[in-house]
C-alpha cells in the first residue's frame, strides 16, 4: 500500500507517456470486466428461452470514463500527493490543523453528551446515536485485539453473541437484573475469549484469521441448533428492559417518571439507553487507555511489533495474547448485554459474519490502535450509511467509492500515527510507516 | 567444572534433520568475564546462541547456568521466555529486533515487563493507580533513563526506535537487554555494520558493562579488533565443532584457527603465518 502512494512522488515528473500507459491499462481492465457485465444484457424470455442483446454504446462510455478518470486521478495525485500537501499547506495552517485535531475529541464528547438534549424529540436520531455508540464500543473492544496486540480476529461477533445470550438467558430464566448480568456477560465472554485463544495461539496471520472466522460461525451455529436452551432460530423474546438501579422506566406507579413526579414519556427510556451505552463505551475507552500505559498494554504493542523480541525479553507471549483476547471479548460481552436489553429480543440473525466484518472495518478504517480514529470511523460507517439513505440503490456504490478513496489517501486509517505511552520530555506522534500491523 | 563459571555447556548437539549444526560442543563461560564465540560463516555460532537462549531445543547435551548465589539452572529444560525471566539470560539479535514503532524509552520499559507486572499486581493494582505501582514505574523510567544516558541516546529517548541510525539501534538493543538485569548477556554480532569509531564505542560500552554491573558476556563477533580487544576468553567453532579454546593471544597464534578462517589446511596456514611475521 505504501509503495502505491510513494511511487509517483519518487519519480517527480512521470511524464505523459507514463500517465497514458496507466490509463490504457486501466481501460483494458475495465473493458475485460464490463464486456460481460454491461456489454451484454441477458433476460429470460416469455417461454423461458434466453434473450440477449448487446449494449456496446454503454460499454464504450464506461471504458472511456475509466480512461479519462485514470488520467484525472493520476494528475490529481501528482498535485495533491502526500509529499505535495506538506509543501503546499503553509505552516500556520498546519499548526492550526494540529490545534483543531487536539480539540476534536473533547468537542465530539461534549456533543455526544448533548445529543439527547438537542434531539430530544427526534427518536430517529436518538436511535441512530445508540447504534453508533454500540459500534464505537465494539470497535474499541476489538481495537485491543487487532489494533494493540495485532491479532487479526474475524470472529469478534461471537463474543457479542455470548454477551447478548448470557444476559437474555440469565434474565429470562433466573430473573437476574441487568446490573447483575452485565458483569456476568462480560466474564462469560472473556471466558470464551480465552477458550478461543488457547487453540489459536500457535497460529499467525491468515491462519489465525480463518480460525477466528470459524469460531464466530461455530458460536452462531450452536445458538441456532441448541433449541432447548437458546430457542434456536426463534431467538429469545421478552428480555427485560434495563432499570435505573432497580427503578423501572415504565408508566406505572413505581416507575421513574411517577417517582420524579414528571409526566411519563417513552423517550425517557431511549435517553436512558443512550447514556447507558455512552457510559459503557467511555468505560471501555478509559480502561483501554489505562491498559496501554500499563506493562500489559506495552507488552501487547511489543507483541504486535516483534514477537521474537518479546520472548527474548522474558515476556510470556501465551498469557499476553490470551489477556488481549479476553479483554477484547469482555468489552464485546458488555456490548452484547446492552444490545439484548435494548432490543428486548435477540436471534442468531443479529450475529452473522457481516457484523464481525463491519466492526473490523471500523477498526481498520479508524487507524489501528487509535481510539479517536475508531470513534470517527464508527460515526462515518454507521452514521454515513444512514446519511446516504436517500441515494437508494447507489448507496453501496457511494460508500464503496468513499472507502476506496480513503484507502488510497490514508492507507493506515483516519488516524494512522501512534502516540507513545510514556515520554521523558515531550510526546511526539510516531509515523505510521514505522508502526507494524502485527502478524497475528 | 570450577565454581567461577557462569555457564557450562556439555556435549551440546543440534541436528536439523540430517544436518548437524553443532556437534558435541563443550565450553564454559567465566563469571564476570567476556567470552567470545568466533568461527567462519556457517560454523554454528548462532545455533549455539539459540540453544542457550531457548529458541531451539538442543538434540543432546546440557547447559548449566550458575547464578552468583550458587543456584544451578539447567537451561535445556526451560523454554524461551522463562530463560530470560528465571535464568536471567538476555540476548540481542544478529538482525536487530527492536520494536520499531515504539520509542527508545518504551523499548526499555517493555524490557522491564516482568518486574512491572508484579508491581502492577498483574494489572489490577495498576488499573486503579496504586501508589506502589507508580513508584515502580518511576523506578523503571529512572533505570531506562540511566541506560539511555550510558548509550548516549538520552536526547532521542522520545524518538521511535525505527527512526534511529543503525549504530544507535545496535546500542539500544544492548541497553534493552541490560534493562532485564541479566546475569548473562548474549550478544549476536553486536559490531556488525558499525564503523571503526562506533566499534570502539561499543567495546568501551561492553567493558563498562562488565566492570560496573558484573554481568558476564557471551558474544559472537566477526570483527576481530573488537574480539581481541575486549574478550577474556575465546572459543572457536568450525563446522559445529570446537577447534580451539583459549585467551585471545593463544587463539591468534593457533594455526588451526587460521586454517579454518582461510579455508586451507594447517600446514599452509603455518606457512602463511611464518611468511607474515
Amino acid at each position: 500500500m505504501a509503495t502505491l502512494v510513494t511511487e509517483p512522488t519518487a519519480s517527480r515528473v512521470p511524464g505523459i507517456a507514463f500517465i497514458l500507459k496507466k490509463a490504457l491499462i486501466s481501460a483494458l481492465v475495465a473493458l475485460v470486466l464490463f464486456s460481460l457485465m454491461i456489454g451484454i444484457r441477458t433476460e429470460a424470455g416469455p417461454s423461458g428461452q434466453l434473450i440477449y442483446w448487446t449494449r456496446f454504446g454503454d460499454l464504450f462510455a464506461m471504458v472511456a470514463a475509466v480512461f479519462g478518470g485514470s488520467i484525472v486521478v493520476e494528475l490529481l495525485r501528482q498535485w495533491w500527493g502526500p509529499v505535495g500537501t506538506i509543501r503546499i499547506v503553509p505552516p500556520r495552517v498546519q499548526s492550526g490543523l494540529a490545534f483543531a485535531r487536539k480539540l476534536i475529541a473533547p468537542v465530539l464528547l461534549l456533543f455526544t453528551f448533548l445529543v439527547p438534549v438537542i434531539f430530544y424529540d427526534q427518536r430517529y436520531i436518538l436511535d441512530l446515536g445508540i447504534l453508533v455508540l454500540t459500534y464505537v464500543m465494539l470497535g474499541w473492544g476489538l481495537n485491543v485485539v487487532v489494533g494493540l496486540a495485532g491479532l487479526l480476529d474475524l470472529g469478534y461477533v461471537a463474543f457479542y453473541a455470548v454477551g447478548a445470550y448470557s444476559y437474555a438467558l440469565l434474565a429470562t430464566n433466573f430473573g437476574l437484573s441487568f446490573w447483575v448480568c452485565l458483569p456476568l456477560a462480560g466474564i462469560l465472554a472473556a471466558f470464551w475469549g480465552v477458550l478461543l485463544g488457547f487453540p489459536v495461539l500457535r497460529l499467525r496471520g491468515d491462519y489465525l484469521a480463518i480460525v477466528t472466522l470459524a469460531f464466530g460461525e461455530i458460536i452462531r451455529l450452536v445458538i441456532i441448533n441448541w433449541q432447548s436452551l437458546t430457542g434456536g432460530p426463534n431467538g429469545v423474546t421478552g428480555i427485560p428492559r434495563p432499570t435505573l438501579f432497580g427503578i423501572p422506566l415504565t408508566p406505572g406507579e413505581d416507575g421513574l417518571a411517577a417517582k420524579l413526579g414528571i409526566e411519563f414519556s417513552p423517550t425517557h427510556r431511549i435517553v436512558f439507553l443512550f447514556y447507558l451505552i455512552l457510559a459503557l463505551a467511555l468505560l471501555t475507552n478509559w480502561v483501554t487507555i489505562r491498559l496501554r500505559r500499563l506493562p500489559i498494554g506495552r507488552a501487547w504493542e511489543a507483541l504486535r511489533e516483534d514477537e521474537v523480541g518479546c520472548r527474548a525479553l522474558g515476556i510470556n507471549t501465551t498469557t499476553t495474547k490470551l489477556t488481549a483476547f479476553a479483554t477484547g471479548a469482555m468489552f464485546g460481552g458488555f456490548a452484547g448485554a446492552f444490545f439484548a436489553t435494548r432490543q428486548g429480543f435477540i436471534s442468531p440473525e443479529s450475529f452473522t459474519f457481516q457484523e464481525s466484518a463491519l466492526v473490523l472495518a471500523i477498526v481498520v478504517l479508524g487507524g489501528m490502535g487509535s481510539q479517536l480514529g475508531v470513534a470517527l470511523a464508527a460515526l462515518a460507517m454507521i452514521g454515513g450509511f444512514e446519511l446516504f439513505r436517500g441515494l437508494d440503490q447507489y448507496r453501496m456504490l457511494v460508500f464503496g467509492v468513499a472507502m476506496v478513496l480513503l484507502m488510497i489517501w490514508r492507507p493506515r486509517g483516519l488516524i494512522g500515527h501512534r502516540a507513545p505511552t510514556v515520554f521523558l520530555r515531550h510526546s511526539q506522534a510516531i509515523s505510521s510507516d514505522l508502526v507494524k500491523e502485527g502478524h497475528g | 567444572m570450577s565454581g567461577s563459571d557462569i555457564l557450562g555447556v556439555e556435549g551440546l548437539s543440534m541436528r536439523f534433520g540430517g544436518i548437524v549444526a553443532v556437534n558435541d560442543l563443550s565450553f564454559s563461560a567465566q563469571r564476570k568475564k567476556i567470552t567470545a564465540l568466533i568461527g567462519p560463516n556457517g560454523a554454528g555460532k548462532t545455533t549455539v546462541f539459540n540453544c542457550i537462549t531457548g529458541f531451539y531445543k538442543p538434540s543432546n547435551g546440557t547447559m548449566r547456568l550458575t547464578h552468583d548465589d550458587g543456584t544451578d539452572i539447567q537451561l535445556e529444560r526451560l523454554n524461551d521466555f522463562r530463560i530470560s525471566k528465571l535464568a536471567k539470560v538476555a540476548r540481542t539479535f544478529q538482525n536487530i529486533r527492536l520494536f520499531p514503532g515504539m520509542t527508545a524509552l518504551e523499548n526499555l520499559m517493555v524490557a522491564q515487563h516482568n518486574a512491572l507486572m508484579r508491581a502492577s499486581g498483574f494489572t489490577f493494582l495498576g488499573l486503579i493507580g496504586s501508589p506502589g505501582y507508580r513508584a515502580a514505574e518511576k523506578h523503571a523510567i529512572d533505570l531506562a533513563r540511566l541506560w539511555l544516558d550510558r548509550i548516549g541516546l538520552l536526547e532521542r529517548a522520545d524518538d521511535a526506535a525505527g527512526n534511529l541510525p543503525y549504530g544507535d539501534q545496535r546500542r539500544l538493543e544492548i541497553a534493552r537487554a541490560m534493562c532485564t538485569e541479566p546475569a548473562l548477556l548474549c550478544l549476536d554480532e553486536p559490531a556488525a555494520g558499525l564503523n571503526a569509531r562506533e566499534s570502539a564505542a561499543l567495546s568501551d560500552l561492553l567493558l563498562s558493562i562488565r566492570a560496573d554491573h558484573g554481568t558476564s558476556i557471551l558474544l559472537i563477533e566477526h570483527d576481530m579488533s573488537v574480539v581481541m580487544e575486549i574478550s577474556d576468553h575465546v572459543v572457536v567453532l568450525d563446522y559445529g565443532v570446537k577447534i580451539a579454546d583459549g585467551s585471545p593471544q593463544q587463539i591468534r597464534d593457533n594455526p588451526k584457527v587460521i586454517a579454518a578462517y582461510l579455508g586451507a589446511d594447517e600446514e599452509e596456514a603455518l606457512k602463511v603465518m611464518e611468511s607474515g611475521t
